[in-house]
């Protein structure tokens, strides 16, 4: 009876042998490497970087032990430090000429010595998450009512724009709230405003109400604008961190939206917070208006009066006023790029924007309409703003292309750039969480946790082996290959591994036990009872499993609300809980019962298994 | 090797009104520590810094207090975290500085007065983030215990899910109670290890209902009490040897787990010592007074010998 069929001791060995080439990758260690990737977000690197970077490699002398190219990034790996830094400088060299305005990213990194053949196998090592390997973790809150407000901002000129193409008469357009309420002379007027408008902006929904002789339209955001303009705001700014995330040279940056208005950033590896938070933190939000010539804002610009109804006044960056108009025209949501260049024809420093096809419509059409007049691009951090340049519109500008020019040096046209770059978050965000762990404090963490399981495991082994003998040592290797399955799960995975994530680990061991435990009680039991060994063995486990089930069964459930309602720590630890649950109930039952069954299952005339109890004497005694 | 060669069932039953007095007892100076102190919350549950530093010397706590103080953080905590040259602090949340100018602010300073200070953490948790990390570990909890009722009364039936209910509740406000005596710091790890403890020690009450169920299956003539004996006794050496190789696990992360894991490894070890404790006796104990018969779980296939509900309904006239 204690007997498997020939095919599932071969679907053991294949999970055994799966297991054990997942779990490979994690004893090679890794190895110094330069990675090399495109500054801009998204962009594929060309095929000829793999031979730039060769040559530069073979002409500082260095050889990597293997360069690795997947299209977006490239990997070379090194057998020092030493020369990893060395072929960080040259790669650098090589492929950025230009220190002011790189075109690569060129970064440290750390690379798992898998060999090739695992490599194909895609086996990798467990993902080490920042508490293990060091870093910078942020969780970034994005202001979503300021994504709104802004797109209601941005609504107001755009109705004015087409009522007024549309040569729908109207008494103007202005923001109430998260409103916007067009006045028209009488209620014909408003309903064709209404039909023009709804033809237009199919976002929004109006009503009308009557306001004395004159009728209102009332416009709001569809609530499934709303949502879009969420999503789009979130999206724009995930965007915007990696570009700014590109500039610090990181080498794997995960930035991934949490829940509906959450961004989490990690920098593995990054030891200059400062700078890093520097850059995240720049809460930046970028506005083009017109500057108010009016005689009263040429002389509250001057200081000689009071700033004209409709308008504010703005610091430059020297510090003078600028009197600009409230109504926006553009956001830095249509401004797509920002770079310092030269004039093909004067040479002097420029700053080239690039528009999206909305930004270059209205920009067209303002700019048509305001030759010879000042435009302002303001910079909105923290709540205050700045205007960066407000230079004079010379001519009609289409396509989206736009220069500013004019009495610049190299480093001021950078520096726009740069925050013109920054500005162009759609919405405004702000840290609400942060860790940092220092490389020292990582490796400890990796140290103390793998000392904790180990020890741990060789208690409950010594034991286990000198209380139920043979059923121990049974009980020990179906643990070991517990540990092994969990090891090739996380690594197949690529869950990451935490230090609450090892605390589970040595947690659900101890914990795993006691299914051997609970079977290797009942066999002795049944023994005791008389029944005859086999019979034992079989009722042992029979009986068992109920119990098993019904107890693992409670404690996933633990782990799921864990895994469900839990984050950042919380969560490490209930992944490995959850997943060691699983593979428990594998090697405990399934597992030791194979071995049990190789071992005593064959013996037709069993007399006494070893499982730490004598066999009764004659007087019935089991002692 | 044997550890508990017992033959003849320990009378539990006769003791359990003591044992569940001494449970009580516990339970109620628990919930008065709760009461009083309260916990000592960690900042990813109030909000505000953690800066934990790393000198090359032993570090001076009353100086880095004094460098902290002038930077106006007066009756900040600062302590030695595991060994005497790390030093960690917690700031609270301060209007209009961001956290990372915060935690820069306090390196600058130290390093002004020891220029080999390295930075090994630092950890900043804004308010409302704390606020839904509290909501999140309280629907955590509901749901483990709601979890854990429906399985259970399926599995075998309410009196069941009330028992082990109550005696894991237990358990968590006595951990909870030991965290606000002493007024170790209350952090998300130590919730999962709280959570992980719920599930873990209803593990220990299924094994024993089990075995009642079993029991009563078999011995048709044993009383509840009889049966609930039977039931423990012929669990206990299971039930030492497993929270025995758990708490060897644990007690190894107590040791060599370092700081981090230290609270965490700390409340798992109470909860795994009550948990032996209150899974056995009080879960027992609740469900033998609500009133566990054998007609609950053992469907009367035969035709109702007894018959009824009262189990005293057997004499007829």
């Amino acid at each position: 009876m204690n007997r498997y069929p020939w095919w599932k001791y071969a679907a053991l060995v294949v999970v055994l042998v799966v297991a054990a080439l997942y779990t490979l990758p994690n004893f090679f260690g890794e190895a110094p490497a330069v990675q090399v990737s495109s500054a801009r977000a998204g962009q594929r690197l060309d095929d000829g970087v793999v031979v730039r970077v060769e040559q530069a490699l073979t002409a500082a002398g260095l050889r990597a032990e293997a360069v690795q190219f997947d299209g977006q990034t490239l990997k070379a790996r090194f057998d020092s430090t030493d020369a990893q830094i060395k072929a960080r400088d040259a790669i650098e060299r090589a492929l950025n000429p230009d220190p002011a305005q790189p075109t690569h990213v060129v970064a440290l990194n750390l690379l798992p010595r898998t060999p090739a053949w695992l490599q194909a196998l895609h086996a990798q090592p467990m993902y080490l998450g920042l508490d293990l390997r060091g870093g910078v973790h942020f969780l970034l809150q994005v202001d979503m009512a300021a994504a709104v407000d802004k797109r209601l901002a941005a609504l107001v000129g755009e109705v004015r724009t087409v009522l007024r193409d549309r040569g729908v008469r109207h008494g103007g357009v202005r923001r109430e709230g998260s409103a916007l309420i067009v006045r028209a002379r009488d209620a014909d007027t408003a309903r064709a405003a209404a039909d023009t408008l709804a033809r237009e902006f199919p976002d929004l929904a109006s009503t009308e109400r009557a306001d004395g002789a004159e009728t209102l339209l009332v416009l709001t955001l569809r609530p499934e604008a709303v949502r879009r303009v969420q999503e789009q705001a979130l999206k724009q700014n995930i965007l915007t961190l990696h570009n700014r995330i590109n500039e610090l040279g990181v080498a794997e940056p995960v930035i991934q939206q949490q829940g509906l208005d959450r961004v989490v950033v990690q920098l593995p590896g990054v030891q200059d917070t400062a700078k890093a938070k520097d850059i995240l933190g720049r809460t930046a939000t970028l506005e083009v208006r017109m500057v108010d010539e009016s005689p009263e804002g040429l002389a509250a610009e001057r200081g000689d009066g009071p700033v004209p109804f409709g308008s504010e006044r703005y610091p430059d960056r020297n510090g003078h006023a600028v009197i600009v108009k409230r109504e926006v025209i553009l956001t830095g949501e249509n401004l797509t790029d920002a770079q310092a260049g030269f004039d093909s024809q004067t040479q002097e420093p420029v700053v080239n924007l690039t528009l999206d096809a909305k930004g270059a419509r209205i920009f067209r059409d303002v700019t048509r309409d305001n030759v010879g007049r000042r435009m302002a691009i303001l910079l909105f951090e923290r709540g205050r703003g700045e205007v960066v340049t407000a230079p004079v519109i010379r001519t009609e500008i289409g396509g989206g292309r736009v220069q500013i020019s004019g009495r610049m040096t190299t480093q001021e046209a950078n520096d726009v750039a740069l925050l013109l770059r920054a500005g162009s978050l759609a919405a405004p965000m702000e840290i609400v969480e942060e860790r940092t762990v220092g490389p020292s404090l990582g490796a400890d963490n990796i140290r103390m946790g793998f000392n904790s399981v180990v020890w741990g495991f060789a208690v409950v082994v010594a034991f286990m082996c000198v209380y139920y003998r043979l059923f121990g040592v049974i009980s020990s290797v179906a643990l070991a290959v517990n540990l092994m399955l969990l090891v090739a799960v996380l690594s197949m995975l690529q869950a990451t591994l935490t230090l609450p994530g090892i605390a589970a680990m040595a947690l659900t061991l101890g914990m795993a036990i006691d299914a051997n435990v609970l079977i290797n009680e009942r066999v002795r039991e049944e023994l005791r009872n008389g029944s005859a060994p086999q019979t034992a063995i079989h009722k042992g486990y029979e009986m068992a499993w109920g119990t098993i089930v019904d107890s693992n069964l409670t404690s996933l459930l633990a782990g799921l609300a864990l895994l469900t309602f839990g984050s950042g720590p919380v969560r490490g630890f209930a992944v490995v809980h959850c997943i060691g649950i699983l593979t428990s109930m594998f090697s405990a039952v399934f597992f030791s019962r194979a071995l049990v069954n190789l071992w005593y299952g064959r013996q037709r005339k069993l007399r006494w298994v070893s499982i730490g109890i004598a066999p009764p004497r004659a007087d019935g005694q089991a002692r | 090797m044997e550890l508990f060669p017992i033959r003849r069932d320990i009378p539990f039953t006769r003791h359990m009104l003591v044992l569940n007095l001494l449970s009580a007892l516990t339970f109620v100076a628990a919930v008065f520590f709760l009461v009083t102190r309260g916990l000592n919350l960690s900042v990813e549950f109030t909000g505000g810094t953690v800066i934990e530093v790393a000198y090359d010397h032993s570090a001076d706590l009353a100086e880095v207090r004094a460098v902290v103080a002038e930077l106006g953080y007066t009756d900040v905590p600062v302590q030695h975290f595991g060994s005497a040259r790390e030093v960690m602090m917690r700031l609270p949340l301060r209007e209009g500085l961001s956290s990372g100018q915060q935690s820069e602010q306090v390196l600058a300073a130290l390093r002004a007065h020891h220029p080999q200070v390295e930075l090994r953490r630092t950890e900043f948790v804004g308010p409302q983030v704390g606020r839904e990390l509290v909501e999140n570990g309280l629907l955590a909890l509901a749901f483990v215990i709601g979890g854990i009722m429906v399985y259970l009364a399926v599995r075998f039936e309410w009196k069941y899910a009330v028992a082990a209910i109550v005696a894991n509740l237990h358990d968590v406000v006595i951990i909870l109670g030991f965290f606000a005596f002493f007024q170790w710091e209350f952090s998300l790890a130590v919730l999962a290890a709280v959570l992980a403890v719920l599930g873990y020690s209803v593990n220990e009450s299924v094994v024993i209902f089990d075995r009642i169920r079993e029991t009563f299956r078999r011995q048709r003539k044993m009383t509840v009490r009889q049966v609930i004996d039977h039931a423990i006794t012929s669990t206990m050496s299971r039930t030492i040897i497993t929270h025995g190789s758990t708490e060897a696990m644990v007690l190894s992360m107590l040791l060599f787990g370092g700081p981090t894991l230290h609270y965490f490894a700390l409340a798992l070890t109470i909860g795994i010592l009550f948990g032996i404790y209150s899974s056995v006796f009080v879960a027992a104990g609740v469900a033998m007074w609500l009133g566990i018969k054998r007609e609950d779980l053992v469907k009367p296939t035969q035709k109702a010998a007894g018959g009824g509900d009262d189990p005293n309904a057997g004499a007829v006239v």
